[in-house]
């Protein structure tokens, strides 16, 4: 029992992290421009792809800032020449716009790479037990990504708070009108918090790559929870997309560990209910349900509490 | 200073500004005048460049109009809007030092002087910005966009909502801020307060000029006020 919890917590933190890697750049991104990034999951999958491809000719470690830093050009020219132009044409027109990058990149990822996994593997250096808990062995690479993530969260939370272009930034995510009217290039600096923001996408993609599977669905896959993430969150709330990734991360590796079912909870009063069709409910796991976790959790948000944990935006 | 000539500027479909002339000189404090709704505040934000303005403004011999708010803001043009736009999460001090522009290392107006003239602001130095009384974000607000160093400021509606002591305090801030050589731009609900400190009063009403002249003139003219200002 204690080493189910103990695995399932550092997965579910690894998880989370790695979710929070994309998910800040969402809601960042979000709150500055007001623009719903449907593309953000597929800077994700790039970044995966490009660290695959890195990682066969020279290497994972090159891999590991090239892939990023491509992957920020692209996004950098993907901000300059097209979100730029179609943001004068409104929200909806963005929204297509990134709705329809997401088809794009997914086309180009299958023309290059074709449909099925590609070979990414953890590399040798990182391929060994980092330490075993009661029969457990937990894998080096899982610890390398999970420490990377944290470095990353610690850079960026200096960054944000203690530099003058974060505290720009800080102040564009409620009145990035105003902070035009001071004097700053709003425009400029959208631009490369959408670099920013795709990098660390694809920082996510090159380390989560070859622990799970790297396909070209695996955009389309992930895109819906960052989406939870950010809302549950708060749109626009960095500490809260903290917590949402950390809680999503958490509840998400903890369901898939339990085999608890109504049946279990209920005990002796469950065996009485009647018909064969309640007792299927009894009966479903929580492992079972798992996948809708998220989900739920983002419909009773938004019910009740439409701002999300931490957001302060009332749109 | 800056010099306006048949400005007109669209919300959507809506022709808010119907071809405003108004001038500044240097020195000068001006006010704008007139009821809700009329275009004084979209004038302000007009010549900042959001809504894009059709028309001539020319200012310090150069014309901005089409030039984005962040290159008019830096020709030396501050904007201090309504609605104060302090940034909440962000300390009364980070506000202030937000005001700076990128490369502008010292101002004629810092954060000292700021902490002088309004010592409650300096004890909330630490505090964030969306923790102030209205009174405190007003004042926060325009010390900010001084920081930048401009040589005119627009400021609309400074004392909405604030106390008669408040109010007070502004007016001085106001006066302070012309002895040092900016021009300001007033757009002003209370008549007493724009016609004691403004040097020359402007009267709009449904998207242009209706009335130029002296505090003194329009207090002669019982018509322009009647049909213009008063409710």
């Amino acid at each position: 029992m204690i080493e189910i919890v103990l695995i399932s917590t550092l997965n579910g933190v690894l998880y989370g992290m790695l979710l929070f890697l994309m998910a800040s750049g969402l809601t960042i991104i979000f709150s500055m421009m007001g623009v719903l990034n449907f593309a953000h999951a597929s800077f994700y999958m790039l970044g995966a792809f490009f660290g695959f491809e890195i990682s066969r000719r020279i290497g994972f470690w090159p891999g590991l800032v090239l892939a990023p830093l491509l992957v920020g050009l692209i996004g950098v020219a993907v901000e300059r020449y097209g979100l730029r132009r179609v943001h004068r044409h409104g929200h909806v027109a963005e929204l297509l716009f990134t709705f329809g990058l997401t088809f794009v990149i997914q086309e180009a990822v299958e023309m290059v790479w074709g449909k099925l996994p590609v070979d990414y593997r953890v590399p040798p250096s990182l391929d060994f037990p980092a330490f075993t808990v009661f029969a457990t062995n937990y894998p080096a690479f899982k610890l390398f990504e999970l420490l990377t993530a944290l470095a990353i969260f610690a850079a960026l939370l200096v960054v944000v708070t203690r530099t003058r272009i974060g505290l720009v930034v800080q102040a564009a995510l409620t009145h990035p009108a105003m902070v035009a009217m001071l004097g700053h290039n709003v425009d400029r600096i959208f631009m490369l918090v959408f670099g920013v923001g795709a990098a660390l996408a694809a920082v996510a993609g090159v380390i989560a790559g070859p622990a799970l599977v790297t396909q070209s669905n695996m955009a389309a896959l992930l895109g819906p929870i960052l989406f939870v993430v950010v809302v549950i969150g708060g749109l626009g709330s960095l500490p809260g997309a903290f917590f949402a990734s950390l809680l999503i991360g958490l509840v998400q590796t903890f369901a898939v560990a339990s085999n608890a079912s109504l049946a279990d909870l209920l005990g002796p009063l469950a065996s009485g209910a009647g018909s064969s069709f309640l007792r299927d409910i009894w009966n479903v796991t929580v492992a079972q349900v798992a996948p809708i976790i998220p989900y739920l959790l983002l419909v009773l948000i938004l019910i009740f509490r439409p701002r999300g944990l931490m957001g302060q935006r009332e749109s | 200073m800056l010099n306006v000539r048949d400005l007109h500027a669209y919300y959507g479909k809506s022709h808010i500004l119907q071809g405003v002339n108004f001038h500044v000189g240097a020195n000068e404090i001006v006010s704008i005048l007139g009821r809700n709704g009329v275009g004084r505040s979209t004038t302000l934000k007009a010549i900042m460049g959001d809504p894009a303005p059709r028309g001539e403004i020319v200012f310090k011999g150069r014309p901005v109009a089409g030039l984005k708010p962040h290159e008019i803001a830096r020709l030396g043009i501050g904007y201090v809007p309504e609605e104060r736009a302090i940034f909440p999460a962000l300390t009364v001090e980070q506000n202030l030092l937000l005001g700076l522009k990128p490369g502008q290392k010292a101002s004629r107006w810092s954060v000292e002087e700021t902490w002088r003239l309004f010592p409650q602001l300096r004890e909330r130095a630490n505090a964030p910005g969306g923790a102030l009384s209205g009174g405190e974000q007003q004042m926060l607000t325009i010390c900010r966009t001084l920081m930048g160093a401009p040589d005119l400021i627009m400021i609309d509606e400074p004392t909405e909502g604030l106390s008669p002591q408040m109010v007070e305090r502004i007016g001085d801030l106001l006066q302070e801020i012309a002895r040092r050589g900016i021009s300001i731009v007033l757009v002003e609900q209370r008549l007493v307060i724009a016609l004691r400190i403004s040097h020359r009063v402007y009267v709009m009403g449904h998207g242009h000029i209706v009335f130029e002249g002296t505090p003194a003139d329009l207090m002669a003219n019982a018509e322009v006020r009647r049909e213009w200002l008063e409710v």
